[in-house]
């Protein structure tokens, strides 16, 4: 083999190396859903998040919410509209900041809902209901009760499993995750990992859109 | 297997130093924009004397040109002490407080360790003193 080979192949080898392990790397990237290949990916969605949209979307909505705000309420739907406009590109993530007194009761219903494959409805009821289970910011959780049937839920059971310490274990997580974030105010919003700084609905729908138009070019067209 | 000519190890010398130089080049290439590492100002300066060799070396190889070393060296000393500085600032042994890169990334950020203690900065440091030490042979088989 002559010397010009030897070089010739060489370049070739180490090329293709690159290439092959440039791609190899972005494909375990992806893998790990775009943002969350970052170590603090877990950090953002825990395995008992409920996620809401098709799991191949590339554009994230992590939300801290906490039953009883009512700036959550509001946001929900700016959140359902845009999923509506761009069906199959964005996933919703939510995680519980349970920061008004009695909240994490809100919370453990919702997640004993979870169970029974009804957390959305559930959410959507107590979102919708929120004046007639909260007073000065207190949630009264004996007053949601009767709201639950609304959801399609068995109250007598869901009473029942309120009090799994499993719960506290999540709730306890997702509080200890929104302090990493310095999530301090609900919802606290982050798309694609970017938090929604400075907070508003113009400002919201804005970073939604970037990220859209970022993950999906042909949108820009 | 017969006895190699002197004009052949030269060759497979340089040869080994720009396979040495192009697989750096491309591994540095590979931490800041494949895996998205900002390299710090100590590594640009590392790159800056390790890239040129990539595209120098070949010069000498065809036709095979042992002066190559001595045109290739400056630039694998000033790295190398450019990477030992960087080691050692890594390591804690020079005070972070005279270390000139005190905006952007710092030189002792740790992206990654192979290992455990195998750095980007040890990388380099292994990179640029075998290539210096190859090209070093080179020169003096030929002075």
């Amino acid at each position: 083999m002559n010397r010009k080979m030897v070089f010739g192949i060489s370049a070739i080898v180490l090329v293709a190396g690159f290439v092959i392990a440039s791609s190899l790397y972005k494909s375990q990237r992806a893998e790990k859903l775009g943002f969350m290949a970052q170590e603090s990916a877990s950090t953002f969605i825990r395995d008992h998040s409920p996620m809401l949209g098709d799991a191949g979307a590339k554009v994230y909505i992590v939300k801290f919410t906490d039953p009883a705000c009512e700036t959550c309420a509001v946001f929900s739907d700016f959140v359902k509209q845009a999923m509506a406009a761009y069906p199959g590109k964005i996933r919703l993530v939510i995680r519980y900041a349970p920061f008004h007194e009695g909240s994490s009761d809100a919370v453990r219903i919702l997640l004993a809902a979870k169970k029974r494959d009804k957390f959305w409805e559930t959410l959507d009821v107590l979102y919708a209901s929120q004046e007639q289970w909260t007073q000065h910011h207190q949630v009264m959780v004996d007053r949601v009760w009767p709201l639950l049937a609304r959801a399609g839920l068995d109250v007598a059971a869901i009473r029942a499993e309120v009090n799994d310490p499993e719960m506290n274990r999540i709730i306890q997580q997702d509080l200890t995750d929104a302090r990493t974030l310095d999530v301090r105010k609900t919802p606290g919003l982050f798309v694609n990992g970017k938090p929604l700084e400075p907070f508003g609905a113009r400002e919201f729908k804005e970073l939604i859109e970037s990220e859209l138009r970022s993950n999906y070019p042909e949108l820009t067209r | 297997m017969p006895t190699q000519t002197k004009a052949e190890r030269d060759w497979n010398l340089l040869f080994a130093c720009w396979l040495i130089a192009s697989g750096s080049a491309l591994g540095s290439l590979f931490f800041s924009h494949v895996m998205g590492f900002a390299p710090c100002v100590l590594c640009w300066y590392q790159r800056i004397a390790l890239f040129p060799l990539v595209l120098i070396l070949p010069m000498g190889l065809f036709p095979l040109d042992a002066k190559a070393a001595k045109f290739a060296l400056p630039l694998t000393v000033a790295g190398l002490l450019t990477a030992i500085y960087h080691n050692l600032l890594y390591a804690g042994l020079i005070p972070e407080s005279i270390q000139p890169c005190a905006q952007g990334v710092s030189c002792t950020e740790n992206y990654f360790e192979l290992f455990g203690f195998v750095s980007i900065p040890m990388l380099s440091l292994l990179a640029l003193s075998s290539m210096t030490a190859l090209l070093i042979i080179v020169k003096r088989r030929n002075d």
